[in-house]
């Protein structure tokens, strides 16, 4: 199979007759149901080819319908998942699951969540990108461009914690209710850690992580490009003690993430990347209206977050997209 | 449609199980002199700089200049343009740039 370039590099599972037929069990929609057009080549894509890929990947049946809902998030026009191949920046989906689903299927929302050992986290993300790869077309090194890429692209799926939060999920955030199975997809890099141990005020975590996320992609770019900040339970338990809800925090957080142009004009320090001279004399946010999401997972001991930045947002580039999970 | 491995196990394929159409070339002009060629901009940041260069060279040879861009770098040329850009043009350049 590796032979025939149906595989990303690693081993999958063969897609027998019969594996198949059990993996499309997991679903009530028909195997002849068309599920999206995937880009790059935009081809007609059938729920049997991706169960298919998803056999390949490693999932099992129930994962099937997150595999379905995350491949209709992907190939939007609004995600733009052939300029997210396209592009030589290292991005790719990044699908953050949300709703009760996630103990249905025993995603991991806790230690190690951005990583590895866990099997729906591990092949949720793989058997997208194995759609994209297989019936789309979008292989690395043809429509695929990333200059570095990540180990993420290989599948890049956590689950969101909602029953350890204080706060309203990612989720409700966008628009669903709690109890509304989503995935919402983001084209994001590799995750960057945000340490703060030291901190035991919200206002003092919330100046730090603010910090830290000035950097995220480019201390350079502001409004541009969006981030997903991960915030782990330690961090939460700052904003717990201290009675802040999300809003209170995302209206705090971004007072800090106001940017002096003038010290990111072209030129400035020396740096000939940044803002045209337009920009003088403003004060401008690092992030755009909406443009930083922020999700609740990760192991219970810990004084760290992450940012996972983005790429080029909003109607020239791509827009984070949430749906419902349907069986 | 399926496949069969070399240990005898029938597999079923993956892929969207079509092959690409094959178009031939557009005949390839002699000379650029006397033609249309088209300049498409994909909209970063100092692909003006390239194309205006490929510009002074075109129309010192004698080649019509047609100056053309994408609405973002980040997505396919809309169908509309490229279908201009076919109408009026004999040949295209595409500049990436940064």
């Amino acid at each position: 199979m590796f032979d025939r370039g149906w595989t990303d590099g690693l081993p999958v599972v063969p897609p027998t007759e019969a594996r198949v037929e059990r993996m499309l069990t997991g679903t009530s929609r028909s195997p002849a149901d068309l599920v999206a057009v995937v880009p790059p080549d935009l081809v007609d894509c059938t729920v049997e080819k991706v169960a298919i890929n998803a056999v390949m990947a490693g999932c099992l049946p129930e994962y099937l319908p997150v595999v379905l809902t995350a491949l209709e998030a992907v190939c939007t026009d609004d995600f733009n998942m052939h300029g997210v191949l396209a592009t030589t920046m290292s991005v790719g989906p990044v699908l953050v699951v949300s709703g009760p689903i996630t103990a249905e299927i025993k995603m991991n929302h806790g230690i190690n969540v951005l990583g590895h050992g866990n099997r729906a986290n591990s092949t949720i993300g793989r058997a997208v990108q194995l759609v994209i790869r297989n019936v789309g077309g979008g292989a690395p090194g043809g429509i695929d461009r990333a200059t570095l890429g990540h180990m993420g692209k290989q599948g890049f799926c956590f689950a969101e914690d909602q029953v350890g939060s204080p706060w309203t999920s990612l989720s409700e955030d966008r628009g669903f209710g709690p109890d509304q199975n989503t995935v919402t997809a983001f084209a994001g890099e590799g995750p960057h850690i945000l340490m703060d141990q030291k901190s035991r005020s919200a206002d003092s975590l919330t100046r730090m992580l603010a910090q830290s996320l000035l950097g995220s992609v480019s201390s350079r770019v502001v409004m541009g490009i969006d981030a997903m900040l991960v915030l782990s339970p330690e961090h939460m338990a700052r904003y717990r003690d201290a009675g802040w809800d999300r809003s209170r925090f995302m209206e705090e957080l971004a007072s800090h993430l106001m940017v002096d142009a003038d010290t990111i004009l072209i030129g400035s320090g020396g740096i000939e990347e940044g803002l045209p001279q337009d920009f003088t004399g403003m004060s401008l946010p690092k992030f755009r209206p909406g443009g930083l999401l922020v999700v609740h997972a990760g192991g219970p001991a810990g004084l760290f977050s992450a940012v996972i930045g983005g790429w080029v947002n909003g109607p020239t580039g791509s827009e984070p997209v949430t749906k419902e999970i349907t069986p | 449609m399926t496949g069969t491995s070399q240990t005898g196990l029938t597999v079923l394929d993956p892929t969207a199980e079509g092959r690409p159409a094959e178009r031939e070339l557009t005949p390839r002009a002699e000379t650029l002199a006397g033609l249309t060629v088209g300049l498409l901009d994909i909209s970063k940041p100092r692909g003006n700089v390239f194309l205006d260069r490929l510009e002074e060279h075109l129309v010192k040879i004698g080649a019509g200049v047609e100056r053309y861009a994408k609405p973002t770098f980040a997505k396919p040329a809309p169908v509309d343009l490229r279908h201009e850009i076919a109408t009026n043009c004999d040949a295209v350049i595409e500049a990436l740039a940064d």
